[in-house]
């Protein structure tokens, strides 16, 4: 064995040993503590699991790619709900009355498309100003949100469009439609990263700025790139939480950024660049949202989970900084 | 540098640079957030003579003080090289405690053992990031949410309350005057002047900016970093105490939340005011003029008629302006380098 292979592997199968490590916690535990007679690996139990983690599930394949990269997104919560009140309120425009149920589409692709454009925009002032991405999407979360409040003051946007309820919480193949975006978005996200030039490229930059920009990398054209795709997941994610709820709050969406974060982290992505895996965020996601509802199922309150939440983030970092004692001296953020 | 020495060659010709466009556009750049700020003020003071009269002026300080007074000890945190994001949330849990201890031990207990127990989490994160050289961002993101669950267990979810409101003299730090001058303006000129004066006439001021700067090297000049670090976050957190207090004290009475989203805030604040997130660089006196300039533009938005949440927006745009020009003048190129 090379050395470093353990704590390399360590490392890479701890999100997964967590979450084996909580499901056995909450189903023990659980069968003291809990107040339902229903097991917590209830599979209709772990069906909700996965649906439930897909609106932060979407946006944290987005944030893996642009902190591999070596940038960080602090606006998607409020490009979430900018997506969300495009999604719902174009719907009652008047210029699409006569679409019929068509209209469901052209909501969806405007949705997209905004996402999209904020996201690009992001990248864009982080490409040719130069202005560090934490800074940058600091400002466009306030921004972002401004627009949000603009719209509609303190008032939510509604509205129902039935079919598009039924689509959302269809069934296929026993999973929710929320959990098959999840799952298409992370398959296409780990090929973007895995098996493309763009994918290695991102590794690169955010690895060695200048060992990439001296390679011939395009380094401000990939970053833009990459904003653009977590804006547009940022755009998916409300889409696929809003087509059955029907209704968004000016709010929503808030501290998403925090939850898609430290999904990531826990997933092993490195926060200065360079390292990261989409499969490993994919468990980050899991793991959390399995303490949210382990620690609901065991009659913990949602103070709980926030304190244990930030201790285990603490915990990680830890536990990596100490399996990475000789590692490079780790860059200020 | 290669450009000073070339102008050293020439003392004359130097002096004749100076005043090139290049060089004038540096200097507007270096101070251009203070133009930029009078500009402002002028030019809103014509469209609405009551934007700069004194009773405006007072309700705008008064207003910012509580976020002021937390930009003064993230100043501290951020020039050190690290990030606080936990001061939102730890503003709330110490509203939230001295609002419950002041009932149940009286004010003049409540008061310190409130500050015990808040600059002992700012110790733990000064712990986990001077001592254990952990990532700021990362810790004090974990702590934003633990913290957030400390508050939520303590109160119970409940709304926070002091029972004797007309009884009380709580009320002191948050609605009392004195000589005039509201008192959170007179903590928030108190304490920008002594953290200024700490930060800018004292060794351990200059140490902040070394490890800040450059940790490797301040490290090798017998620094110690890791203390350094940590009397930052104890700053930071005696800070977030003080705002705590005086949003309890103005209150009276708090949601569990109080604080929630301030973190982002102070750090636009300390940003705007011309401190790099590398670390190094910033003063007491820019993030005070940061502080105001954020405050000057919601309440002069609101003067001119215009929507509460369109200065979301004017922030978000002045905050990238600001910060554009500050690396652009450093590089002496406006669009980045970055290909």
């Amino acid at each position: 064995m090379q050395p470093g292979a353990l704590s390399k592997a360590l490392k890479n199968g701890a999100i997964w040993g967590f979450i084996v490590l909580e499901l056995i916690f909450f189903s023990v535990a659980g069968e003291f503590l809990s107040l339902s007679d229903k097991a917590f690996m209830d599979f209709e139990n772990m069906l909700l699991l996965l649906k439930q983690s897909a609106p932060i599930g979407i946006i944290a394949m987005g944030m893996t790619i642009v902190m591999v990269n070596g940038n960080i997104d602090l606006s998607v919560g409020a490009t979430f709900a900018i997506a969300a009140i495009v999604l719902l309120d174009s719907m009652t425009w008047p210029i699409f009355a006569g679409l019929g149920d068509w209209v469901i589409p052209v909501a969806w692709l405007l949705a997209l498309t905004v996402g999209t454009l904020l996201g690009a925009l992001n990248g864009l002032i982080v490409w040719k100003t130069g202005v560090d991405a934490f800074i940058v999407t600091l400002g466009s979360m306030l921004g972002y949100r401004g627009i949000v409040f603009m719209f509609n003051g303190e008032n939510p946007t509604s509205h129902l469009n039935w079919t598009l309820v039924d689509f959302a919480e269809a069934q296929f193949l026993g999973l929710h439609t929320a959990t098959w975006f999840l799952l298409a978005v992370t398959l296409a996200i780990w090929f973007l990263m895995a098996r493309t030039v763009h994918g290695r490229n991102a590794y690169a930059i955010g690895d060695n700025r200048d060992a990439a920009v001296n390679a011939g990398i395009r380094v401000g054209p990939h970053m833009m790139v990459n904003f653009a795709i977590i804006g547009f997941l940022a755009a998916l994610s409300a889409v696929v939480f809003y087509s059955e709820s029907g209704s968004v709050n000016p709010n929503d969406g808030q501290l998403y950024e925090l939850w898609v974060i430290t999904a990531v982290v826990l997933g092993g992505t490195k926060i200065t660049g360079g390292a990261g895996s989409v499969i490993g965020t994919f468990g980050g996601v899991i793991a959390i949202q399995l303490l949210r509802k382990g620690l609901g199922h065991i009659g913990a309150d949602t103070s709980t989970v926030n304190l244990v939440i930030g201790l285990i983030l603490i915990a990680v970092l830890f536990l990596d900084r100490q399996l990475n004692v000789k590692g490079k001296e780790e860059l200020k953020v | 540098m290669p450009e000073t020495s070339q102008h050293a060659q020439n003392p004359r010709e130097g002096m004749m640079a100076t005043l090139s466009k290049e060089q004038i556009g540096r200097v507007l750049a270096k101070q251009g957030i203070l133009i930029a700020f009078a500009i402002f003020l002028v030019a809103f003071t014509i469209a609405n003579p009551k934007f700069l009269s004194v009773d405006n002026v007072f309700s705008v300080v008064r207003s910012s003080a509580i976020l002021g007074v937390m930009a003064l000890g993230v100043t501290f945190v951020v020039i050190s090289g690290n990030l606080d994001l936990s001061v939102g949330s730890m503003m709330s849990f110490s509203t939230i405690v001295v609002l419950d201890l002041h009932d149940t031990l009286g004010p003049l207990l409540a008061i310190p053992a409130m500050f015990a127990m808040t600059m002992a989490l700012g110790a733990l994160i000064g712990f986990l990031v001077g001592y254990l050289r952990l990532n700021s961002l990362i810790v004090t993101l974990g702590m934003l949410s633990a913290i957030h669950g400390l508050t939520l267990t303590y109160s119970g979810g409940q709304n926070m309350d002091i029972a004797d409101k007309e009884g009380t003299w709580f009320g002191v730090f948050g609605q009392g005057s004195a000589l005039g001058i509201p008192v959170p303006i007179l903590i928030f000129a108190l304490l920008a002047a002594l953290l200024g004066l700490v930060l800018g006439k004292t060794p351990f001021g200059r140490k902040i900016y070394a490890v800040g700067g450059n940790g490797t090297a301040a490290t090798f000049s017998g620094i110690r970093r890791a203390r350094t670090v940590f009397s930052c976050y104890l700053i930071s957190s005696a800070c977030v105490a003080t705002a705590g207090l005086m949003q309890a004290s103005r209150s009276l009475g708090s949601q569990n939340t109080v604080g929630q989203g301030l973190e982002l805030e102070v750090l636009a604040a300390v940003i705007l005011g011309g401190a790099s997130l590398m670390g190094g660089s910033g003063t007491i006196f820019k993030t005070v003029i940061g502080v105001l300039i954020l405050g000057f533009i919601q309440n002069g938005l609101l003067l001119l008629g215009l929507q509460f949440y369109v200065q979301f927006v004017v922030t978000w745009v002045i905050i990238i302006l600001a910060v554009w020009l500050d690396i652009a003048a450093k590089r002496g190129k406006l669009w980045s380098p970055i290909a």
